[in-house]
């Protein structure tokens, strides 16, 4: 039997956390992903699929819906990303295509993607050294896809002003944080 | 420059990348009797105006959306930015 141990996205057992004047940057892989794309003419009925599955619309573009279980974020014109607590949802791509039907693709992201939540009171000025989203001006939930460290990376707010979550591409994880932890050091 | 995206408004355009004359939505049809010659015209005849060019740009690291941009070749002026997707439908493509 091979004895296989999960490793975070850093490549550690856990997942790394850093504090820098105040900042947290928190690694997190304890969530499952997974992308949602209604079929050619199914926008409507793959809406009303995710309002009896989660209870919530699929956000409008640039939006995001927080919620106890499933949280989920528009990434572009009828896409949406999916995430939940990987304990008790390792199969979301396969749950969600059980309640969606051929309304949507659904792919399994959860491997595809790395997050990091940035937590702090002074988290303003260490996204505007690293990309454009425009952060003072997000509400709880607004999401943008934006150039992170040469990187397209999902700026998602979770806090308006105070705490947000960066997803990029899991093979740049190493990149990525460098570049938080860089622009964390320089800005604070 | 920026570029008035439809769906989220204003962005930089470092985020997008330029393909070229949005004529190339107008794929010939591939089993068209004269479909060498088509394609001969598709790949290789494009108009080169001075003033207002449609063309196509991706939105790389924003959305992944395609654009049909109009802009003024000579002073960069965008005048219109619509979704390609819808562009290409109202021809008659993907419906």
């Amino acid at each position: 039997m091979h004895k296989l141990k999960p490793i975070s996205a850093l490549g550690a057992a856990q997942p790394q956390i850093d504090q820098i004047a105040g900042l947290t940057i928190a690694e997190r892989s304890d969530l499952a992903l997974a992308s949602i794309a209604a079929r050619q003419g199914q926008g409507e009925a793959c809406m009303a699929a995710a309002q009896s599955w989660m209870q919530a619309d699929l956000p409008s573009p640039g939006q995001g819906h927080l919620g106890q279980t499933y949280s989920c974020f528009w990434m572009g014109p009828e896409q949406w990303m999916v995430s939940a607590d990987q304990a008790d949802h390792e199969d979301l791509a396969s749950e969600i295509k059980q309640s969606f039907g051929a309304t949507a693709s659904v792919s399994e992201q959860s491997g595809g993607w790395c997050r990091f939540d940035l937590k702090g009171a002074q988290l303003g000025a260490v996204l505007e050294r690293l990309c454009n989203v425009d952060f003072a001006a997000m509400e709880t939930g607004d999401v943008s896809r934006s150039r992170l460290e040469h990187l397209g990376c999902f700026i998602w707010c979770l806090q308006p002003g105070s705490e947000v979550a960066i997803l990029g591409p899991r093979s740049s994880a190493g990149s990525l944080h460098h570049a938080l932890v860089a622009a964390a050091r320089s800005a604070l | 420059m920026m570029i008035d995206h439809p769906l989220l408004g204003l962005r930089d355009a470092q985020e997008f990348t330029y393909l070229g004359d949005a004529s190339l939505i107008d794929r010939p049809d591939w089993q068209a009797k004269d479909a060498q010659d088509q394609f001969h015209d598709y790949l290789y005849l494009r108009d080169n105006p001075a003033g207002e060019h449609r063309e196509l740009w991706f939105h790389e690291t924003g959305d992944r959306s395609w654009l049909v941009v109009t802009r003024n070749t000579l002073t960069h002026e965008i005048s219109k930015v619509e979704l390609a997707r819808d562009v290409a439908r109202a021809r008659g493509r993907s419906t």
